[in-house]
């Protein structure tokens, strides 16, 4: 993405809160006009960090953050005009929700009829239109997620933060809510950054998704890319399950390595990131890609396996092997009339393509 | 609080001493202030129960102690001439300008004291906390008499100003200690919402904080002003021939002159204390209810 149409640009961005560790490490980063990009990883990891930088609740160690090309370091947080909704929802529990939804109108002087014309235009927004009299304590945590929601859009701003917002929801509204922000985002128009440390909800909602770990973006990539190739191991591991082994490099052939897991054991594997001969390397390989009963010589991973555990769910059953010395390899097998019905003990050939198994970095 | 069905003897036994403890403990909390009201209206010079007042005989009661608390005289009684002065309505109103005044300042300086006492950066907190409620600790005649000796030097003996100066010094703790409570269970991220929304530090503070923690602010400001209002042993020490409070009329009036008008004034403070806890424990529902907290 070319920095002309970038919105947010955090360039060379660093935080530590008490001078020694840091929290971020040297971030750098483009949120383009338009796009929804999420910061996704573990606590701790300096996501909501970097949204409290962004804000402007907490001042960046080092480096500069850009909004439409103005640098806004010292730009103070009420003069920054980007909407946002806290995890905690942050209602002014004082204040109807008409008024919550008034405040940052009556702020920017803006006069009564048009306020009262944004106020329920926004209220509409969220299917909230005749929730203008009770108070915030009155209000399920659905509706005053809503309100929320509706009043970081009031104001029209271009960027809407988001911290965590559906975190304190049940399964079933989280997910109708995350599809609710969505459309709003996409009917709008808006830019918007949302933190979270749920993955579903970052696949489901985001354009690209940044994934931190300590402090640093492991990778920031579109849901399928990251899913599908991710970089390194903790992103693999992070994003959807996997099937791990961990081995020695034996042969580099360009694009495929052969990987020792053990004595004899050879597998054929994607190289992605990885140093060479003779380093240690991190196999990963997703759930869904492994074909139980392969023809012989139609993959070039085929090993014998163990099934320990069989868990039905419904359109899968999911089974556990103990495969090359390791007893937690999971395999989702489709509920089809296609599939080989297995039972608990039985011994049969799984395999898998050397593109679905990643060569990536040791871990640890 | 009821008993549970499953309890033993001993534990009925014990609940029900506890609860007659309960009673007994009230009641001479609140005895003494009962006692004083009817004999507020004594007709007798004394103050004592007379036979006649036990009979209730109608003879025995009358309004004159209560005439000559707010400078009423009656013709024809002289017994009590020397009490029918103003000097009682006097007190009251010195009492009650300096109580303000002081209310005002302590639960200003005291607020703003608590906030800054509640910001996670506040270097020192515990050191300097120590000190604002010091006050409350330090014997009252201690400060009474430093308070003394340290006027004196800079011209604020026997003045208002002084006064004023010295109730807000032992106003203020209060405010401190209760807006400091309510300020724990604020919502620091409502200020952030205040700010990201574009209210300035100001315009969130009267918008979103004050609001939220009035009852804080308000219950420390009824308690300096009780303190103020009351007040003895500083006004002996730093107050003038011109500072002559009500509880020091009260105080000259019982030593030099004892009389039933002290029993009248000590009615109507009591009467006056009631409608003041009324009026804000209703005040505090209220707000509550406004921020949907069910009252407890």
């Amino acid at each position: 993405m070319s920095s002309e149409n970038a919105l947010v640009r955090f360039v060379d961005i660093q935080k530590s809160y008490d001078g020694e560790a840091l929290v971020v490490k040297n971030l750098n980063l483009d949120v383009a006009k338009g796009e929804f990009l999420t910061m996704l990883g573990p606590s701790g990891s300096g996501k909501t960090t970097c949204l409290m930088m962004l804000a402007g609740f907490e001042p960046a160690t080092h480096g500069e953050i850009f909004l439409n090309e103005h640098p806004i370091n010292r730009v103070p947080p009420h003069k920054r005009g980007i909407g946002m909704v806290f995890q905690n929802y942050a209602l002014f529990p004082h204040m109807t929700v008409a008024e919550n939804l008034a405040f940052p109108l009556e702020v920017r002087h803006m006069d009564k009829s048009e306020r009262e014309q944004r106020v329920k235009r926004a209220l509409d927004m969220v299917q909230l239109g005749k929730f203008g009299d009770p108070r915030p304590a009155q209000l399920s945590g659905g509706q005053a997620q809503r309100v929320a929601v509706a009043r970081s859009l009031v104001f029209d701003p271009d960027l809407v933060l988001m911290d965590e917002p559906l975190g304190a929801l049940d399964k079933n509204l989280r997910e109708q809510m995350q599809y609710e922000i969505k459309h709003i985002h996409e009917n709008l128009g808006l830019t918007v950054v949302y933190v979270t440390h749920d993955q579903s909800e970052a696949l489901t909602m985001s354009n690209r998704i940044a994934v931190f770990d300590d402090g640093i973006i492991q990778q920031c990539d579109p849901p399928p890319v990251l899913y599908e190739e991710p970089n390194n191991a903790f992103v693999a591991g992070f994003i959807g399950e996997n099937n791990r082994f961990v081995g020695k490099v034996t042969e580099d052939s360009g694009d495929t390595v052969k990987v020792e897991i053990e004595a004899g054991a050879v597998v054929v594997a994607k190289k992605v990131n990885v140093e060479g001969v003779g380093s240690r390397s991190t196999l990963s390989l997703r759930p869904e890609r492994v074909t139980v009963d392969p023809e012989a010589g139609s993959l070039p991973n085929i090993f014998s396996g163990k099934a320990e555990e069989l868990i039905y769910l419904g359109d899968h059953i999911r089974t556990r092997f103990t495969v090359l010395g390791h007893d937690d390899f999971i395999v989702k097998i489709p509920n089809s009339a296609a599939h080989a019905r297995l039972k608990e003990g039985d011994t049969v050939n799984i395999g898998w393509n050397a593109e679905d198994c990643r060569a990536l970095d040791p871990s640890d | 609080m009821a008993l549970p069905i499953y309890a033993t003897t001993g534990q009925r036994i014990w609940h029900y001493t506890y609860l007659a403890f309960c009673v007994f403990v009230l009641f001479f909390l609140v005895a003494p202030l009962v006692a004083v009201i009817p004999l507020s209206f004594t007709s007798s010079p004394f103050l004592n129960f007379t036979p006649e007042m036990l009979a209730l005989d109608p003879d025995a009661f009358s309004v004159r102690w209560y005439k000559a608390l707010f400078g009423i005289c009656d013709a024809v009684d002289d017994s009590a001439s020397t009490m029918c002065h103003n000097k009682w309505m006097t007190g009251a109103g010195r009492s009650l300008y300096y109580a303000v005044c002081s209310t005002l300042l302590a639960t200003f300086l005291g607020t703003l004291a608590a906030l800054g006492l509640s910001n996670q950066h506040m270097p020192a907190k515990r050191a300097i906390m120590a000190l604002m409620i010091s006050p409350l600790i330090v014997p009252l005649i201690i400060t009474a008499a430093g308070m003394a000796f340290f006027f004196a030097r800079v011209n604020l003996s026997n003045t208002d100003a002084g006064i004023i100066l010295a109730y807000t010094i032992l106003g203020m703790p209060f405010v401190v200690i209760t807006v400091t409570s309510t300020l724990v269970g604020f919502d620091r991220s409502l200020m952030r919402a205040g700010a990201n929304l574009g209210g300035t530090p100001t315009y969130n503070f009267f918008k979103i904080q004050m609001p939220l923690i009035a009852p804080g602010m308000i219950s420390g400001a009824l308690f300096a002003f009780i303190t103020a209002f009351d007040e003895i042993v500083i006004i002996l020490f730093i107050g003038g021939p011109d500072q002559h409070t009500l509880p020091r009329q009260m105080w000259s009036g019982i030593r030099q002159e004892i009389s039933p008008t002290i029993l009248s004034a000590a009615t109507i403070l009591v009467l006056f204390s009631v409608l003041l806890l009324t009026t804000l424990e209703l005040l505090r529902r209220r707000s509550e209810r406004i921020r949907g907290i069910t009252p407890h």
